[in-house]
């Protein structure tokens, strides 16, 4: 009970914003990558871990938060923070609009209709030139405004990469706290047992779609932090950050780690970025590597790796015990 | 730009449109009628079934009526290795959540395409059309080959051979049970395990089939199954999952829809296809022949 009390991602925080002073600038990257994609993948989770709602289509609110915050800040030449407030927002209408439909489906369609939407958002931003740059997407997005920084002690002897490490990893740290508030409030309890059981929340009184598009505007709009985020690592927006790929590569992330925890899709997506790196250095088969991972996982680690710690320890608990 | 000729003509393209996917779309639909599962792989195994046509072509000569030969063989192998996944793994899933077959039939999907990258290359490969098919009939000005044609008369053709199938045999009985209440079919001492391998298998001849025809028409390049897959998505959610003349009409609406969509603006068929998949389904979530699951 008190594990939970402790301030998580305080905790976190701290131990990864040393990692520009003592890693090398390869690791410094790796970290930028997995911070942010751990955003992505734990909005996915607050819908499937949480509320139990299994989106094929969660990339169209990162896709929508990239382009959102490109638009704005490589078109319009706006400062960063204004489109990195941009992102959440507009990501959030869409998932709101999308969403109003979606949750009115159940299971299969559900996943079929959100799939649906988002390769609707993926053909406009393939399509629409004059905004998204087509085909060819946005590139050299514009790093924020990082000079300030050089005032600072210990900060000014920092490359771009590194100080926009430090951007990211603050901007995801408050993503995280906010949903870590979110799940354990009395508002995720909700969510919680309409998981467990739908037709018996809706017995008790919860307004169950209601719920879940909250949900579903909520997953959305950190989805959209973390693809504003992203586009500036990623020196480009595409379309590709909504094709269905990427929602299942999310998917993957979120189902490595674990989807019965909190941290589970955030350890995921490290364990997974980091095979990656380490993968590709030896063979461009990365898919088929993957994919048998993912089928290994699928049978023997339901519970992704945070399942397959859990019940070790309960297993060397019991023992201990007997 | 709006002549009858060219109207016509787009008309044509879509209708040979219509029926590739139908051959595709609607293995994927009887999969999902019996066994409930959303099959991402079906992309992979039309894929392979292009693959293995063009090495067979390769073997047994190009430009010959063996084509009919690497065809069958194509669809034969992709069928048996639909049958063999169906077995070995893909039923120990159907117990769990949705999410877990979905996510394993797209883990076929990354291995099997980097499988085909692996033994085939990624250059575009292609196959020639079969001599007795060469050619084109001209009708009202515009030149509908004769693969073409073959192709539109192939679709129908099957679509009632299934229908007579499931009307009048005691297959075809044992899956439309099997798509009304699985438990109950299997309490009543039906060999349920044969049926599912059966009908992943002939889901799979079908989707191997597509893929082998295609040949003569598009290029075989990596990357053709993440790209039809959405296709046969769209068709099947349209017309009705598991439902076998609603993905004919299905297809019928998307092909029309891609060659005329290309009238509003370029760009805008893509844009209108997933549009109305997407009104379909928040209209009608069973589509548009498809009967409301229980």
């Amino acid at each position: 009970m008190n594990a939970r009390r402790l301030p998580w991602v305080l905790i976190v925080f701290l131990l990864l914003v040393w990692i520009p002073w003592f890693g090398s600038r390869y690791y410094t990257f790796l970290a930028t990558d997995i911070v942010i994609l751990a955003l992505f993948a734990t909005s996915l989770n607050l819908l499937i871990g949480s509320t139990g709602l299994v989106s094929f289509g969660h990339a169209a609110y990162f896709g929508i938060g990239a382009y959102a915050c490109a638009i704005l800040t490589k078109t319009h030449g706006l400062p960063f923070i204004v489109g990195l407030a941009a992102a959440p927002v507009l990501a959030g209408a869409f998932a709101a609009f999308f969403g109003f439909f979606c949750v009115r489906l159940t299971r299969i369609y559900f996943a079929m209709l959100t799939l649906a939407f988002a390769q609707i958002v993926w053909a406009v931003c393939l399509k629409w030139n004059a905004m998204t740059g087509g085909e060819q997407g946005m590139p050299s997005v514009p790093y924020p405004n990082m000079d300030w920084m050089n005032a600072l002690p210990f900060l000014a002897g920092l490359r771009v990469g590194e100080k926009y490490y430090l951007v990211a990893l603050v901007v995801v740290a408050v993503c995280f706290a906010l949903l870590r508030m979110i799940v354990y409030s009395p508002f995720g309890r909700m969510l919680t047992v309409i998981r467990e059981n739908p037709e018996r929340a809706g017995f008790i009184g919860i307004n169950v779609r209601r719920y879940e598009l909250a949900a579903f505007v909520l997953a959305g709009a950190f989805a959209g932090v973390a693809g504003a985020l992203f586009g500036i690592f990623n020196r480009g927006v595409f379309p590709d950050f909504a094709y269905w790929s990427k929602s299942a590569e999310v998917l993957i992330m979120t189902l490595l780690g674990g989807m019965g925890s909190f941290w589970g899709p955030a350890v995921g997506t490290a364990a997974l970025l980091w095979l990656h790196q380490q993968i590709t250095a030896y063979t461009q088969f990365w898919p088929f590597i993957l994919g048998t991972i993912l089928i290994i996982l699928l049978f023997a680690f339901p519970g992704g790796i945070v399942g397959a710690i859990d019940a070790g320890l309960t297993r060397l608990r019991r023992r201990r015990r007997a | 730009m709006t002549e009858p000729t060219f109207l016509f003509g787009q008309f044509v393209s879509g209708l040979t449109t219509a029926m590739f996917l139908f051959l595709i779309a609607s293995g994927l639909s009887l999969i999902f009628g019996v066994l409930r599962v959303l099959n991402f792989a079906h992309g992979s195994f039309y894929m392979l079934g292009a693959y293995v046509a063009w090495q067979m072509v390769q073997w047994l000569g190009p430009r010959t009526e063996s084509f009919w030969l690497a065809v069958l063989v194509a669809a034969l192998a992709v069928a048996l290795l639909g049958a063999v996944i169906e077995r070995l793994l893909l039923r120990h899933l159907y117990r769990r959540e949705e999410l877990y077959q979905l996510l394993f039939t797209y883990a076929v999907v990354l291995v099997l395409g980097d499988l085909a990258k692996f033994t085939w290359g990624t250059q575009q490969l292609s196959v020639p059309r079969p001599p007795s098919l060469e050619g084109a009939l001209h009708l009202f000005g515009v030149q509908i080959p004769y693969y073409s044609l073959f192709i539109m008369v192939l679709g129908p053709l099957i679509a009632v051979a299934f229908s007579l199938v499931l009307s009048r045999t005691s297959a075809g009985r044992m899956i439309r049970a099997a798509a009304l209440d699985r438990e109950m079919l299997s309490a009543l001492g039906a060999n349920t395990n044969w049926l599912y391998a059966g009908m992943f298998a002939v889901g799979s001849f079908l989707a191997g089939l597509g893929g082998a025809l295609v040949t003569p028409v598009r290029a075989i390049v990596p990357g053709m199954d993440v790209e039809i897959i959405v296709e046969a998505f769209i068709v099947v959610v349209i017309g009705g999952l598991g439902s076998l003349w609603g993905t004919f009409l299905g297809a019928l609406i998307f092909g029309q829809v891609l060659a005329f969509g290309i009238l509003v603006f370029p760009g805008f068929s893509i844009f209108a296809a997933f549009a109305l998949m997407a009104a379909v389904l928040i209209l009608r979530p069973w589509g548009l022949l498809g009967k409301p699951l229980k």
